[in-house]
């Protein structure tokens, strides 16, 4: 009985959860303009209005160049620091790596109000994509060096030693025996990066002044309610997307944990 | 034993980690060919000693020669030395042969070469055939002729080896020893293995240097090292010694006459004395073999002392007593060989055991 209970509990649990994601295809082909049951009927309409809507283009654009150069960037900046926390000592080191990692719990929207401050009052900037750029390396950073720290945690020191006594550089080292054992952990940042950034609002609402970014279009769209139909679509295509990088993500994974003869301990699917 | 020809002197070397004193006063020379092993307990020096001749550590004063060459300053890399880890850190994403042949990617070899040597190095480790593996597939035993095969393959003036046997189970571990010996007499190449097992060390060593907080305490071969420890922390650290409480009765010469709690008078000669052992307390050394057990009826020219049987541990081939004898609480370890005939005594038993002066041991008490 105990076990039935739990179990009728998870089957609501993952309804609770896909529910509203599983609506988003439905009324994306649904031939009418309002969002409701009874559906009206299959149409391909709101993805052939999708083509013809500039603005949108640019917003999507707009957030694969902010959300690319930012997973880059803030992979890069978490290599370093991952690299710094678990091979080097130096002083403070604690406190360095805590504030690092405090806008991981900072609210976004004292983030946001700060740098709109600190960006057009004290430096004059004008607010474009590399403002949200600069803002989305700072809230994904974190989240990159929480993963690219248990990827340096695991690589045994002996195995970078032993390469420079086999006669390589530290540089040749990096590149022939640490990069290669830590990738999983890189491309896993650099996935998680560019997710957070992609569908970021409130720094992107906040900073991204006339180049809008897909969340923040979106979000300009539900002001008329007859493109909620197109927003649908716009949202099915991005669920899709999702999902392909998801798989894409597991696979490199598997394939690390193959490699380094690991035992599987369990990933996204 | 001189060194014939050095091939590492250290002099004067000394390691600071901020307060902490890792390295004190190291005087060493090592000869070519030489098996040499690193013996101490765990935080002795013994490793940062390796890692500053491989050069991961540099030394904090005084200067360390390899093959006649300052190394100051020089890297890991540049240096003719190479090592086999003790986690033997074999690469995972790479396979057999390519972990083999890693360290003659900078070689100037035709490829041709290069994969006939890595061939050859596989073969003198007698792992022939298994070059295409994946190294995280290997067990063990086999991890470690990797990162033998590894390290040689560069043909290394020496070649140094960090606790290599200590993650092998009893019987590897053996066989493994016996290999390494036949290894390193086949390459000629000078050995310089640490370790915290004095067995071990003893098995395989020309020489071998026993290290206690960063100091070398003594430096001999394996057996005058286990004869004449030159301290009572050098004795109780390889292998097993026994200590009795002795008074000084009278010194002649350079001899002394000792009056050795529960066996009686002994007279030690100068070689059986270990630098200090003068007029006051004196811990009298002997070895368990050294003495043995007379069953009812045997006779010996030897001396003898009365006891009860404490404690009995059986190994098979030998036995180990515990022996309280007559007059002192602690009690005595002393081995004997099993034979078919020979019944294992009980504990509780009355027994004679019998000892000679000349395998006594006085030392400072």
């Amino acid at each position: 009985m105990k076990g039935r209970g739990l179990a009728f509990y998870a089957v609501i649990y993952l309804v609770f959860l896909y529910a509203p994601i599983i609506l988003l295809p439905i009324f994306a082909f649904n031939d009418s303009t309002i969002i409701a049951f009874p559906l009206q009927g299959l149409t391909t309409n709101w993805f052939v209005e999708l083509q013809s809507i500039e603005a949108l283009h640019s917003a999507v654009w707009n957030s694969l160049f902010i959300a690319i150069l930012t997973a880059i960037f803030s992979t890069l900046l978490g290599i370093c620091a991952a690299r710094a926390a678990t091979r080097y000592r130096f002083p403070a080191k604690g406190g360095i790596m805590g504030l690092i990692m405090l806008p991981l719990v900072l609210p976004e929207i004292i983030v946001a109000v700060s740098l709109l401050v600190v960006m057009v009052q004290l430096f004059g900037l004008n607010l474009t994509r590399w403002t949200v750029i600069g803002a989305h390396v700072l809230i994904c950073t974190p989240f990159c060096i929480a993963i690219l720290n248990s990827a340096f945690q695991n690589l045994d020191a002996s195995l970078e030693e032993a390469a420079v006594d086999l006669g390589e550089t530290p540089l040749s080292t990096f590149r022939l025996i640490t990069l290669p054992l830590v990738m999983p952990g890189i491309i896993a940042s650099l996935l998680i990066s560019f997710t957070i950034s992609l569908d970021e609002f409130i720094i992107a609402f906040f900073l991204s002044g006339s180049e809008p970014t897909l969340p923040v279009y979106i979000w300009g769209l539900l002001r008329f309610p007859q493109r909620l139909p197109v927003v649908m679509a716009l949202g099915t295509i991005l669920v899709a997307l999702s999902i392909a990088l998801l798989i894409v993500a597991e696979y490199f994974r598997r394939r690390g944990v193959a490699r380094a003869g690991k035992e599987d301990a369990g990933g996204f699917l | 034993m001189s060194v014939s020809k050095p091939i590492i002197t250290l002099s004067g070397v000394n390691k600071y980690y901020g307060e902490y004193h890792a390295l004190r006063d190291i005087d060493l020379t090592i000869g070519e060919g030489e098996f040499f092993s690193l013996l101490g307990p765990s935080g002795c020096g013994k490793t940062t000693l390796l890692r500053t001749i491989a050069g991961f550590e540099d030394v904090s004063t005084g200067t360390l020669h390899l093959d006649g060459q300052d190394m100051d300053g020089v890297p890991a890399n540049r240096r003719p030395t190479n090592m086999v880890f003790q986690s033997y850190a074999i690469f995972p994403h790479l396979t057999v042969a390519e972990n083999v042949g890693f360290g003659l990617r900078r070689a100037s070899m035709s490829k041709d070469d290069k994969a006939r040597a890595v061939g050859e190095a596989l073969e003198m480790v007698g792992l022939g055939g298994y070059g295409a593996r994946a190294a995280h597939a290997l067990s063990g035993g086999q991890r470690q002729r990797v990162a033998l095969a590894r390290a040689l393959i560069l043909k290394p003036r020496v070649l140094l080896l960090d606790e290599p046997l200590s993650a092998l189970d009893k019987k590897m571990r053996e066989q493994m020893q016996v290999e390494l010996m036949r290894l390193q007499r086949h390459v000629g190449i000078t050995f310089i293995l640490v370790t915290h097992d004095q067995e071990e060390a003893l098995i395989m060593s020309d020489r071998i240097a026993v290290m206690f907080e960063g100091q070398i305490a003594q430096l001999d071969d394996p057996e005058e090292l286990y004869r004449r420890p030159n301290t009572r922390r050098v004795a109780e650290f390889i292998g097993v010694m026994n200590f009795l409480p002795g008074t000084l009765a009278q010194a002649t010469g350079g001899a002394l006459e000792i009056e050795v709690a529960g066996l009686g008078k002994a007279v030690l000669q100068p070689d059986q004395q270990s630098g200090g052992a003068g007029p006051g307390e004196i811990a009298v050394g002997v070895r368990p073999e050294t003495m043995s057990i007379l069953y009812d009826g045997e006779t010996t020219d030897r001396r003898i002392a009365n006891g009860t049987v404490d404690e009995v541990v059986y190994y098979g081939d030998m036995t180990y007593y515990d022996i309280r004898l007559d007059g002192i609480d602690a009690p005595l370890t002393i081995s004997m060989k099993n034979y078919v005939d020979k019944p294992v005594l009980d504990v509780g038993e009355r027994t004679r055991v019998a000892w000679d002066a000349r395998s006594l041991m006085a030392f400072p008490g």
